[in-house]
């Protein structure tokens, strides 16, 4: 009950907070200048007039209250615009096509980075203070200190370009189509398209960014596993283990590492929470086609609509993160009460 | 057996010592304060010790790195766009490494082209021996060339209109120094034809239009090139001593253009001498010691002013935050209840938005310089930090003794907050300032790199625009990311370093576990 009650009480208040931050960005936005230029060809008081239709002229509270609105109702986020190769289309149906990209990617780089990194955080935290520890930790060191960047392009030049190894870009759907003609993939535009990334050409060509991803959580890991593992090592409650006849290895796996995984724990489902929401610099560097490439697209070509609907998802997404991991804590380790006086 | 049992007779009891009064000894050792022992603590700690050295380094690099080199950011010339690394050391020791030299493997033609240009302007483009390889590509055996190529020499000879004026400037300098600038130039109506080579000055010798519309090479008997040389007629206003072959003037040096003009061959390094001669701007030879980029700008002069400005920014930054969320955390923590509150509730809700959001509103709203943006942005964002940071320390200082003792002798709250709680927060909020730099400078860099913030201005840029730059030309000049990736990471690496060996030696319960 009292759990309950602290869950409601954290809920409510990511809502208003999401609330604040998703208004003033909307009246932020909604007061910049729409820019009505066409290209060669076109005619701008089409262009105008289409922005009339949908209410682009109206008084803000307005047009707020109808955006969400349509939201509800027709899950209309409103329509691309500035960038040529969504003009016209749904943001949200472009939302979810770029979707799985992203969703893959992390998931893999997660599966690949979670057991890597905490195994090697086990093995150094039993060989503390040895060689082995030492090696383990400078690595860590150096993964967690370099920039995902640059750890991206040095993937690229070696494994990729000069051992080709790894394919250089992210598979089309048009070369998985091509690839697998006995299949008869078909695209549909404005869905997931789930049938077209389960294929060894597309898991083959996610690989380079998964890689990427991967070095620098599996640094994360390990530091953690090893800084609470040897804690919980040297506490006292392991020696009473050792005292009633457990052996070293049952010791450890029984007692350390239950305890060892309590903070750890809500790490990982937080990563699992913000795999919506990917990297927007590996996603630029491998070319990939998911929403950290749309949001920047977005950015730097001002398209309103896309903006708006991708921030909020962002906003979303990262205040849903940090809620779930305070949360798991107290779900975890009942010891710990949230939130108590 | 009870305590009463034991009976001992007063007679046992004897004084120590008599007469002297005693006193405490006198410590010999010196007391360490708390500053000392955090910095003996940090000295012993060897990793955090290099990372410092790295450090000083590397702001040494970005401090006096643009004044080391008679380069500007400003400055470029496409002609040495790409030019490699080059330590004139190396190069003069022939190392094949930082030599400005390029491996490359190339077709016949192209080798016969650099072969050309190293005949013509009598410097070593070609660094080595070829090493020839056949290889077979689609049923067609063809030989290709492996050598190192050097990059600064291949430029070779360029065409250049200069004014008659210009043109007798340049011979005097010619006599002057006894270089030759200028080379003959050729019977225009021998140049090659196919459209792509028109122009292109180094194409000294006889060729025709071969399959495909490509310019190929037409050889003498034995194997040479047939120079084009346009021969002299006398309508050229060449009278510098100069010659290229012989004591004689067997060619034209220059081409008349309509007007006043003329269209002048020259060795195009010794040109780049003569116009930084005249600039008088200190560049004596084409030397990029990290290499050009894409534009021919110099990368050491452009790494070391955007390290320069990142540093600047970033301390900056770090000074502004650490002033405001002091200020800030600090009512918040003496105050606390409802003033706590609320103030704590702003600080949650500037702190969930999303950096990107906020940077992105600004670039719209605002059409100022990206520098002014990044900044602000980094500010809204940054401040809160610090201010729960010094709000934790407040929450633990107010309710001491101490505190009451002053605010009973009728101490102000002003005089109470910074003079007798403050100070206990110091350690911490230095701490943790300092490692605000490197998450500056890397959010910078990032931004940067990502393209939504745009700080190169023509003589100014940063080390994310080089790293996405860079990015373009990773597969073919993978210098252009190799600097700036150095740089960054050696940044975090060193400041990661620094920062666990601050925190481990202003953490006084680690102290004495390292024996």
């Amino acid at each position: 009950m009292y759990m309950f009650k602290y869950i409601c009480k954290r809920i409510g208040l990511m809502i208003v907070t999401f609330t604040i931050i998703f208004v003033t960005c909307f009246v932020l936005v909604k007061l910049l200048p729409i820019d009505t230029s066409v290209g060669f060809g076109e005619d701008t008081s089409k262009i105008i007039a289409q922005f009339e239709a949908r209410g682009y002229f109206d008084p803000i509270p307005e047009q707020f209250v109808r955006y969400i609105k349509r939201i509800i109702m027709d899950g209309d986020f409103g329509i691309g615009f500035q960038m040529p190769s969504y003009r016209g289309r749904p943001v949200w149906d472009v939302f979810i096509e770029k979707l799985p990209p992203t969703i893959l990617i992390n998931i893999y780089s997660s599966l690949f980075a979670v057991p890597i990194g905490i195994a090697l955080g086990i093995f150094a935290a039993l060989k503390k203070n040895k060689w082995q520890d030492h090696v383990i930790s400078t690595a860590v060191m150096v993964f967690i200190s370099v920039p995902s960047f640059v750890y991206a392009s040095l993937l690229l030049y070696t494994l990729c370009f000069k051992l080709s190894l790894l394919p250089l870009s992210f598979s089309s759907f048009q070369h998985i189509i091509d690839t697998y003609p006995e299949k008869n993939f078909v695209y549909t535009p404005g869905t997931f398209n789930w049938h077209l990334y389960f294929n060894k050409e597309m898991f083959v060509s996610t690989l380079p960014a998964v890689f990427a991803m991967s070095f620098g959580s599996i640094a994360g890991y390990a530091r953690f596993t090893r800084a609470e593992l040897t804690e919980v090592l040297t506490s006292e409650f392991m020696l009473l283990a050792r005292t009633k006849g457990l052996t070293k290895a049952q010791a450890t796996t029984r007692h350390a590492l239950r305890n060892a995984m309590v903070p750890i724990f809500p790490s990982i489902i937080g990563e699992f929470v913000s795999v919506l929401s990917g990297s927007l610099v590996i996603e630029k560097i491998f070319g990939i086609p998911g929403v950290g490439g749309l949001y920047l697209n977005a950015i730097n070509s001002q398209d309103y609509d896309f903006f708006m609907m991708l921030s909020g998802f962002y906003l979303l997404v990262g205040l849903a993160a940090g809620l779930v991991i305070d949360l798991s804590y107290g779900v975890i380790d009942p010891r710990i009460r949230m939130g108590a006086k | 057996m009870k305590a009463q049992d034991y009976k001992i007779s007063a007679e046992k009891f004897v004084f120590h010592s008599t007469g002297d009064n005693l006193h405490d000894k006198k410590l010999d050792t010196k007391p360490v304060t708390y500053f000392r022992d955090a910095l003996n603590r940090f000295a012993r700690n060897k990793a955090s010790l290099a990372a410092t050295v790295i450090i000083v380094f590397l702001v040494l690099f970005a401090i006096i790195g643009p004044w080391l080199t008679p380069y500007t950011v400003a400055y470029e010339d496409a002609s040495y766009a790409y030019v490699l690394p080059k330590n004139p050391l190396f190069h003069k020791l022939g190392i094949p490494f930082w030599d400005g030299g390029q491996t490359k493997e190339v077709n016949k033609a192209t080798y016969e082209q650099y072969r050309a240009i190293q005949q013509e302007i009598g410097r070593d483009v070609i660094m080595n021996e070829p090493k020839i390889t056949e290889s077979v590509y689609m049923g067609k055996t063809s030989e290709l060339y492996k050598f190192r190529l050097d990059t600064y020499n291949a430029v070779g000879v360029k065409y250049v209109l200069l004014d008659t004026a210009q043109y007798q400037a340049l011979q005097a300098y010619q006599d002057e120094k006894g270089v030759q600038v200028i080379l003959p130039i050729t019977d225009p109506k021998q140049r090659p034809e196919a459209e792509q080579d028109k122009t292109n000055a180094n194409i000294w010798y006889q060729t025709k239009l071969g399959a495909g519309r490509k310019t190929t090479t037409v050889y003498d008997n034995n194997g040479n090139f047939i120079p084009i040389y346009l021969p002299n007629d006398g309508t050229d206003l060449y009278t510098s001593k100069m010659y290229w072959e012989g004591d004689t003037k067997l060619y034209n040096y220059a081409e008349p253009k309509a007007g006043d003009i003329w269209n002048v061959r020259v060795d195009y390094r010794e040109y780049y001498i003569y116009q930084h001669y005249l600039a008088g701007d200190g560049i004596t030879e084409p030397l990029h010691i990290l290499g050009a980029n894409n534009a021919g700008k110099d990368l050491f002069v452009c790494l070391s002013s955007g390290a320069r400005f990142s540093f600047i920014l970033a301390i900056i930054v770090a000074s502004v935050n650490l002033f405001v969320g002091a200020i800030y955390g600090s009512i918040e923590g003496y105050y606390g209840g409802k003033i706590d509150l609320i103030m704590e509730r702003i600080v949650d809700l500037l702190a969930s938005i999303p950096f990107m959001i906020v940077i992105t509103l600004l670039k719209y709203h605002f059409n100022v310089s990206h520098v002014i943006i990044l900044f602000i942005s980094f500010f809204l964002t940054g401040w809160t930090g610090m201010a729960g940071r010094t709000r934790m320390q407040f929450y633990r200082f107010k309710n001491q003794e101490y505190v009451l003792v002053a605010r009973t002798l009728g101490a102000r709250d002003r005089r109470i907050m910074f003079k007798h709680i403050f100070p206990n927060a110091i350690g911490t909020l230095i701490t943790s300032s300092v490692l605000v730099i490197p998450g500056v400078i890397f959010s910078e860099t990032s931004l940067s790199y990502l393209g939504i913030i745009n700080l190169s201005t023509g003589s100014m840029t940063s080390v994310g625009t080089l790293l996405a730059t860079g990015q373009n030309y990773l597969f073919t000049y993978p210098h252009m990311i190799l600097w700036p990736s150095l740089f960054i990471s050696l940044l975090m690496l060193s400041f990661n370093l620094f920062g666990n060996g601050l925190r481990d030696a202003f953490n006084p319960s680690l102290r004495g576990t390292e024996e």
